[in-house]
């Protein structure tokens, strides 16, 4: 059971870190005394993470749990398509610069992780990532200080089958919210964050445009030319914060560095992560510079040695990010491993493997794995890249490839799927 | 002789692409090309006129409001409807079926489509059809094998004939028909995409393009990918019945 001892590893640091405060009520305490005993059984026995299970356990005892554990805090919310995690703890490194906060790192983003997190937390501020769709339900039950929106794009289309219904839900939610860090690039994003109290814009770009070519407010074909606009007037806002050259362009003050991860998308990230912890109190120049430290997030873009080789792992999880993760990885020019899943998290549907040009693999040494791995050889059959082998695991695609650098590239259960294979080393 | 290219148009791929339809586009070329036929694509952009002289239209899925745009684009294109009339080959892909039907549910509440398929589309009763789906071809007998994500069904009139009979899945949603056949014209709510996953009826298309038969072309990766899909939805299969 190596493997599964390397789970409960990597998952009990995120859900020990910090000491529980204090909860308020009877039923609450006696809810964490049984969530904690569930959690318990859940790593020693079955030998699962376990917060999502004491998540679980609080939410059913104790309906009200989320609001409780809420009150009186600071809490930031970060979501969107794609840059969800990486931001989420870019925002807690920055904001992390005026005093200890707690964050849910270990990426649980749907109610039960997000609640169990806040059980766990004794410091007033907290960051939670929130997945997509629980945007309205984390605003009711946490009443947010800021949210974070950074882009929305086809993912997961089985679970989000229209980008526009989840724009709409985010709008109605987003009207009880004092502030929005919104991403101006985004049609999507900038019509949703309307309604709040308060935007601050970023300029953050958008990677992906094929989910926003129609206006959001009157259903005509946007104007793409030049960022956009729509000849019902609504177009893109001017932005508070921008990204010119490479840096990063508060509204006033010098302008902030970023070159810790690769990619524009991860500099777009960090302008919307600084944003904001400077609108919670922090300063701009040192929340920047405490951008510095985030460099492998839940493993992405960790180096890690295995065997002969030195593997990168890179996670994408939906047509918007594969694409500008090869883009960054044909550059590299390194041996390749695509792990491809399509369980729930990933989206049931690999359709998508066609909205993403692999010709820029053609030449490089490619190898593959994963429960989805015969969809993918036959894409590439398709765009001329030849696969050197398909593999039923990691280790087996790894080891089919001369000794050197090796970038993997996963979706997000192969790359959880790979971090386990991998063990210590990742 | 070199044989002519076969012209593939892609109608408005930024709109009517939700769901990888492009790769139809590239089966197409590709199950060309293995048989020394040469294709080009030309993928129209919204507002850009769409081709009247193509060999193979395909028109492809969308939601609500992109869809909404392309059925705007797509009435001010009387040339597409007119070669698709006079029997150029077409497969259309959901938001594209219901586009070339005499009716489907659009934003606002039912709204006429192009006419092209004796077809009605309203909503599918019940929850959202999301899954593995394994028809049989009333082309010609083979599974045609794909994965749909619809809240629309199909009522066929009598001009046009199912595509495949459902054996898993839901597909139109009554009297286990799947997709729709009609003239020149092919529509299902498969993904996969459909011509990826269905190399028969992707050879039917070009068949049909170049006007002969194709020498037979056995692609072992795509075959390992059907018995894979193959298996796996047999194994649903096994477990609705079981749920029943």
């Amino acid at each position: 059971m190596r493997l599964g001892c390397t789970s409960v590893r990597l998952n009990t640091v995120v859900a020990t870190t910090q000491a529980p405060i204090r909860p308020d009520s009877t039923r609450l305490a006696l809810a964490m005394l049984l969530a904690r005993t569930a959690v318990w059984i859940s790593q020693r026995v079955l030998r699962r993470s376990g917060g999502v299970i004491g998540g679980r356990v609080i939410v059913k005892l104790v309906p009200g749990a989320g609001e409780m554990l809420a009150a009186g805090r600071r809490v930031a919310l970060v979501s969107g398509t794609n840059g969800k995690s990486t931001s989420t703890a870019m925002l807690a490194a920055a904001w992390a610069t005026e005093g200890p906060l707690s964050t849910n790192s270990d990426g649980a983003n749907t109610p039960a992780g997000l609640v169990w997190t806040l059980a766990n937390a004794r410091t007033t501020a907290v960051v939670l990532e929130v997945d997509e769709a629980w945007v309205p339900w984390a605003i009711r039950t946490f009443g947010p200080e800021v949210v974070v929106l950074l882009n929305l794009a086809r993912d997961q289309l089985h679970r989000n089958p229209e980008v526009g219904r989840l724009a709409r839900a985010w709008r109605d939610a987003l009207s009880a919210v004092p502030t929005v860090v919104a991403n101006a690039d985004d049609p999507w994003v900038a019509w949703a964050a309307q309604t709040a109290q308060h935007q601050i814009w970023v300029g953050a770009g958008q990677i992906w445009d094929e989910d926003s070519l129609i206006c959001p407010e009157c259903g005509e074909l946007l104007d793409r030319t030049d960022g956009w606009s729509c000849t019902c007037g609504h177009s893109r806002p001017a932005c508070d914060w921008t990204i010119s050259d490479g840096v990063i362009v508060p509204p006033s003050g010098s302008s902030l560095s970023y070159i810790t991860l690769p990619g524009p998308g991860n500099l777009g990230n960090a302008a919307q992560a600084v944003a904001a912890a400077t609108l919670m109190g922090a300063d701009p120049e040192a929340a920047a510079a405490a951008l510095a430290g985030v460099t492998a997030v839940a493993g992405r873009y960790a180096t890690v040695r295995v065997g002969d080789h030195d593997v990168m792992l890179v996670l994408a999880k939906n047509p918007a990010s594969w694409r500008a993760s090869l883009e960054l990885l044909a550059t590299r020019r390194n041996a390749l491993v695509l792990a491809f899943n399509a369980d729930g998290a990933d989206g049931r549907d690999p359709s998508w493997l066609y909205d993403v040009d692999f010709s820029e693999l053609r030449g490089l040494q490619v190898t593959l794995c994963g429960n989805r791995a015969t969809d993918l050889a036959v894409r590439l059959e398709m765009d001329g890249v030849e696969v050197t082998g398909q593999y039923g695991d990691v280790r087996g695609a790894l080891h089919a490839l001369p000794p050197g650098p090796v970038d993997l590239l996963a979706t997000y259960t192969a790359f959880q799927d790979a971090r386990r294979e991998l063990g210590r080393a990742a | 002789m070199q044989p002519d290219p076969v012209n593939i148009v892609v109608v408005y791929p930024k709109l009517l692409g939700l769901y990888g339809d492009r790769g139809n586009a590239a089966a197409l070329r590709h199950r060309a090309a293995a048989r020394g036929i040469e294709a080009t694509v030309l993928e129209v952009a919204p507002g850009d006129p769409i081709p009247e002289q193509a060999d193979i239209y395909l028109v492809g899925g969308a939601e609500d409001g992109s869809m909404a745009a392309a059925a705007k684009l797509l009435e001010r294109q009387p040339g597409f409807v007119r070669a698709v009339g006079a029997g150029a080959p077409c497969l259309a892909v959901c938001a594209g079926f219901q586009l070339l039907s005499r009716e489907y549910v659009g934003m606002d509440g039912p709204r006429p489509g192009l006419g092209l398929l004796d077809v009605t589309c309203s909503r599918l009763t019940g929850p959202r059809a999301v899954g593995e789906v394994v028809t049989r071809s009333e082309i010609d007998g083979s599974r045609l094998l794909g994965f749909e994500n619809h809240q629309g069904d199909a009522v066929l009139g009598p001009a046009a004939r199912p595509l495949g009979i459902v054996e898993v899945g839901r597909g139109n949603g009554h009297e286990g028909h799947e997709g729709a056949q009609q003239g020149s014209v092919i529509a299902t709510y498969l993904h996969g995409p459909v011509l990826v996953r269905n190399p028969a009826l992707a050879d039917l298309l070009l068949t049909r393009a170049v006007g002969r038969e194709l020498e037979p072309y056995l692609d072992s990766r795509v075959e390992r990918l059907r018995r894979e899909r193959l298996s796996a939805a047999g194994s649903l299969r096994t477990r609705l019945l079981r749920r029943a």
